[in-house]
């Protein structure tokens, strides 16, 4: 492939890409509200457009036309700038993520995936350790008693999940030998890593949840106890970014999930790419299910639950995987 | 070509360094040094090893340097040095020699003749068909077994007497 064809298929894919992105972290607002609404039997957002279809470009406007604050007390460079470390690494997180099996389109074959680079799994779990920054930094840098202990919560929380979550895949890692998800998801070709995996599998949807901040997680904004937490400063399109971060992380986590348990792209009859989508929103229901269905955790379960509970169990899992591998 | 990502990179690196002892407030210096790790993976990168250069982000940037940020933020440490900090001169000798010391470390290598270091058995060739994560994976656990099963214990030392001391 000549290198100017490459280039221009790379931004292609990268504008692609980013705007189905954009797009659903708009309209996962509308079908969070949808779904928590179905569970809780009312109506939810009715009014603009039909059965409030166009309720999250009325949000979106809202948020961009509201006064833009910055408390007198804050520490202004980090305060601007914490949203901004939130949102990215959320973003650039699915460059490696493969979405459909290779295609030919005007003569050339296309793989449909950004970057298949040869550490995939550990750069999405280095891009979202660092996802915490804008978390903490937003904050400390409010200089509000809620924020801070929203960020101090979050950062606690995150470093003890992110260890039982790097260990679940360790056992996908074995089994298919390879750190490039697009060679994860051929090891897949047979059968799901979720049937050889199943304990892995359970491991990182709970750490995953905990990861993303998200119910029966969400103890950094936890509104009955701090407010609205790390982002009770927020206003106008900061906070709206926050919210864009939680959503895109929660694409990327069920993307992530789809790629290396339930076989990513695969999948009879239907297109690879309408496959990846079906998982992937099948998770994303989840995560909003789990949100209309469980209360939250205290902070001391949540710490005993992470070290005592789902460390053990990831070690004893990969050791569990590691005999079985030798012995093949 | 490598040079037009290098000297940024290099660049980079020393002046976040250099911040993270200029500046005055300790939550933009554990941010400088954040970006010392990230210009240094960068240059890992530059070496095709894109294994440490991943796990330099996921440890240092993205656990390590959250930690210090916890403890920063939890202290919450006034922006100016305590006062028997600022004008100590021992202290400044002691450093003033520290710095002179290492630059003279640095002028061996640079002034002796061989400007290139010894080529190991792991050229950028071998690493390519054997896979970077691969050749770390089997060097740590044949030719550096030893070195690293002791890091562990003293890791895990290092634990026990953290316990041992907090629940005191």
């Amino acid at each position: 492939m000549p290198e100017g064809t490459f280039f221009v298929l790379m931004v292609a894919k990268i504008v692609v890409v980013f705007g189905l992105m954009l797009l659903s972290v708009t309209y996962l607002t509308w079908l969070e509200r949808k779904i928590l609404s179905d569970i809780q039997v009312r109506l939810g957002p009715m009014r603009v457009g039909p059965h409030g279809l166009l309720q999250p470009i009325a949000d979106g406007l809202k948020l961009l036309f509201k006064e833009e604050i910055v408390p007198q007390a804050a520490d202004r460079t980090l305060y601007l700038l914490a949203p901004v470390l939130a949102l990215i690494p959320a973003f650039i997180s699915f460059a490696v993520i493969p979405f459909g099996d290779r295609i030919r389109l005007f003569g050339q074959s296309i793989d449909l995936v950004i970057a298949d680079v040869n550490i995939g799994l550990l750069y999405v779990f280095g891009v979202a350790s660092l996802g915490i920054y804008g978390i903490v930094l937003g904050g400390w840098a409010s200089n509000n008693k809620y924020a801070l202990l929203g960020g101090l919560r979050a950062s606690a929380q995150m470093i003890s999940y992110e260890l039982s979550l790097s260990l679940s895949v360790v056992g996908v890692v074995m089994l298919s030998q390879s750190l490039s998800l697009v060679q994860v998801v051929d090891a897949q070709a047979r059968v799901w890593f979720i049937v050889l995996q199943p304990i892995g599998f359970l491991i990182f949807l709970i750490c995953a949840v905990a990861e993303i901040n998200r119910a029966p997680f969400d103890l950094p904004e936890a509104e009955t106890e701090l407010v609205a937490g790390f982002h009770v400063e927020y206003s106008s399109m900061k906070f709206a970014m926050y919210f864009m971060a939680e959503y895109a992380n929660m694409i990327t986590v069920s993307a992530m999930a789809t790629t290396l348990f339930l076989g990513g792209w695969r999948g009879p009859w239907l297109p690879p790419v309408v496959w990846f989508l079906i998982k992937l929103y099948l998770f994303i229901f989840l995560f909003i299910w789990l949100r209309g269905t469980l209360p939250r955790f205290r902070y001391d379960q949540l710490m005993r639950f992470g070290w005592k509970v789902l460390l053990p169990i990831a070690l004893v899992n990969i050791m569990v995987t590691a005999v079985f591998v030798a012995l093949r | 070509m490598e040079w037009l990502v290098f000297v940024p990179l290099a660049a980079m690196a020393l002046i976040t360094a250099v911040l993270v002892i200029v500046l005055r407030n300790p939550v933009y210096c554990a941010l400088s040094l954040i970006g010392t790790f990230f210009a240094l993976s960068g240059i890992y990168l530059l070496l095709q090893a894109q294994f440490i250069a991943v796990v330099q982000v996921i440890v240092y940037a993205g656990a390590i340097m959250v930690l210090f940020l916890f403890v920063v933020m939890l202290l919450d440490l006034g922006h100016e040095l305590p006062a028997w900090l600022q004008r100590d001169r021992p202290r400044l000798l002691l450093g003033v020699g520290a710095v002179a010391l290492l630059l003279l470390e640095l002028a061996i290598p640079i002034g002796s003749n061989s400007s290139r270091a010894p080529q190991g058995p792991y050229t950028s060739e071998v690493v390519g068909a054997i896979g970077n994560t691969q050749i770390v994976g089997r060097l740590l656990f044949t030719d550096f077994l030893i070195p690293f099963e002791i890091t562990s214990i003293i890791l895990l030392i290092a634990i026990i007497g953290v316990m041992v001391l907090a629940r005191r």
